[in-house]
């Protein structure tokens, strides 16, 4: 249901010159939904993908929080714990897999700030967003449970990458708060709460879009926009961009390829005040 | 040697035997031990507000023995893994990892009942992905609704037209080549076996 961030992750990492080679027959990582019923089953399917990883000699670069965390989690506790090693040894060797620990887990968009940095970036842009007004969203697990990647409170990365682009990132004091995750599903009540914060939170700090670097984030701010504002009598019409997206746009791609045309909120008129060229 | 009042004092020893064994097995584990009962992870949690007990209760009522409710109640299936407990404990307690062990438990004793829908989504999760590997949204939804809310399918009909309009909706799970691989790890794996150790528990009632 994300084509958007998978064509735009692509497209910004092909101008970078960040060699993307899709991970073979990788299997999901079983997220926060798995680890609720099997915990070592759940371990093994991140080990899979490590171990795959390893073979292929290559780093594995996620664009989901969830993946990043369940894998990291995985690789910490093969290190830190050696019966939870040996228990997951078995079960890769049953399937004739092995993993030694040397696949490292990072997130697309920590790799292109301190690996591809500022003048590369900015190497690359076609036109700057001319001051739009963003608000970062973050959420919950790029920085935590871990905090390697930034601050676990208050991260400021995807603030910087922003500031490169041109756009303006508003202050945004929910930026690292929950958007419920499956709750939307699961418990309605609750998932309409948390994201009417989230859109009030961001509309009150005079933001005009909210950048997004998780699927599921995206899909609880954007897709149930119309219900936030359906149970609570508000109106709320915030576009939501990956932050993929937003530097897509920067670098010159348009909006089919970048698969603007598939968001449910429209983008156009904020683009158009803030953008020379929408192509 | 401990005196235990009657039946539901014996079974419920038991059940806080069973999580704190699990609980001690995880890294990190005992320092569950260490519990201040401060209230920074009920004042973290996003959902507690809406939780039967707040994530600091959980510690509490372990405590006192009175496990059970717990799991019985809503209050591990608000828990979004979003970690803001874990990482402001002071005592360094990974309270998200224990809720995932609560809600293995609430499933494997036959405990989750009260917004038990979080744990249908979950069940339903693990069946697509031991299917195919990967996770496909639209089975995924589309069973959780006949499951829990069947007349809810329809109000879902528009959003979901609108998203198949945009060509967002992909009709066709994947099924990865390797699935044999991750049948033959679980294989090995031998962690179904506590709820047949202690049939009382798993029927989920008064004995």
């Amino acid at each position: 249901m994300n084509k958007a961030y998978d064509k735009s992750a692509k497209l910004v990492c092909e101008s970078l010159g960040i060699d993307l080679a899709e991970l073979n027959d990788w299997n999901c990582c079983g997220a926060s939904a798995y680890m609720a019923i099997h915990e070592m089953r759940a371990h093994l399917l991140s080990a899979r993908n490590l171990a795959i990883a390893e073979k292929e000699r290559k780093n594995l670069v996620v664009v989901c929080p969830a993946c990043l965390t369940t894998l990291t989690k995985t690789n910490h506790y093969l290190a830190e714990d050696s019966r939870f090693k040996r228990t997951i040894d078995a079960g890769l060797k049953a399937a004739n897999l092995q993993y030694w620990g040397n696949v490292k887990v990072r997130h697309l968009l920590e790799v292109i700030v301190n690996d591809i940095g500022e003048n590369e970036v900015k190497s690359r842009i076609k036109q700057k967003l001319k001051a739009l007004k963003v608000a970062p969203y973050y959420g919950c697990q790029l920085t935590r449970p871990f905090g390697e990647i930034d601050d676990t409170e208050f991260p400021t990365i995807l603030d910087r990458l922003l500031i490169w682009i041109g756009a303006e990132p508003v202050n945004y004091p929910l930026k690292a708060k929950c958007c419920g995750g499956l709750l939307m599903m699961t418990n309605e009540d609750v998932g309409l709460e948390l994201n009417r914060n989230l859109l009030d939170c961001a509309q009150q700090n005079g933001a005009e879009c909210i950048a997004t670097i998780c699927p599921l984030c995206h899909m609880n701010i954007e897709t149930y926009q119309g219900d936030v504002n359906k149970r609570f009598g508000t109106s709320f019409r915030i576009p939501a961009l990956y932050f993929t997206q937003l530097m897509g746009l920067a670098f010159g791609f348009s909006r089919k390829e970048l698969a603007i045309n598939e968001e449910l909120i429209s983008s156009q008129r904020i683009l158009e005040k803030h953008l020379e060229v929408i192509r | 040697m401990i005196m235990y009042e009657d039946r539901a004092d014996r079974r419920a020893h038991a059940l806080s035997n069973i999580f704190l064994h699990a609980v001690y097995g995880l890294p990190g584990g005992d320092k569950i031990k260490e519990c201040l009962q401060c209230g920074t992870c009920s004042a973290s949690c996003p959902t507690s507000y809406a939780m039967d007990y707040t994530p600091r209760e959980i510690i509490a009522a372990l405590r006192a023995g009175l496990l059970e409710r717990i799991l019985r109640s809503n209050t591990i299936w608000l828990c979004t893994s979003c970690y803001s407990c874990t990482v402001r404990c002071p005592s360094g307690i990974k309270l998200t990892d224990i809720m995932y062990e609560l809600k293995r438990l609430a499933i494997e004793f036959g405990l989750a009942q009260e917004g038990a829908n979080a744990a249908i989504a979950a069940k339903l999760f693990v069946d697509i992905v031991d299917k195919n590997g990967r996770m496909a949204e639209v089975p995924l939804v589309s069973r959780f609704l006949l499951k829990t809310n069947p007349l809810g399918t329809l109000k879902m009909i528009p959003r979901a037209a609108k998203l198949f309009l945009r060509g967002r909706m992909p009709l066709i799970p994947h099924r990865i080549k390797g699935i044999s691989e991750l049948e033959k790890c679980a294989g090995t794996l031998t962690e179904a076996l506590v709820s047949g150790l202690h049939p009382p528990l798993a029927h989920g009632g008064e004995d």
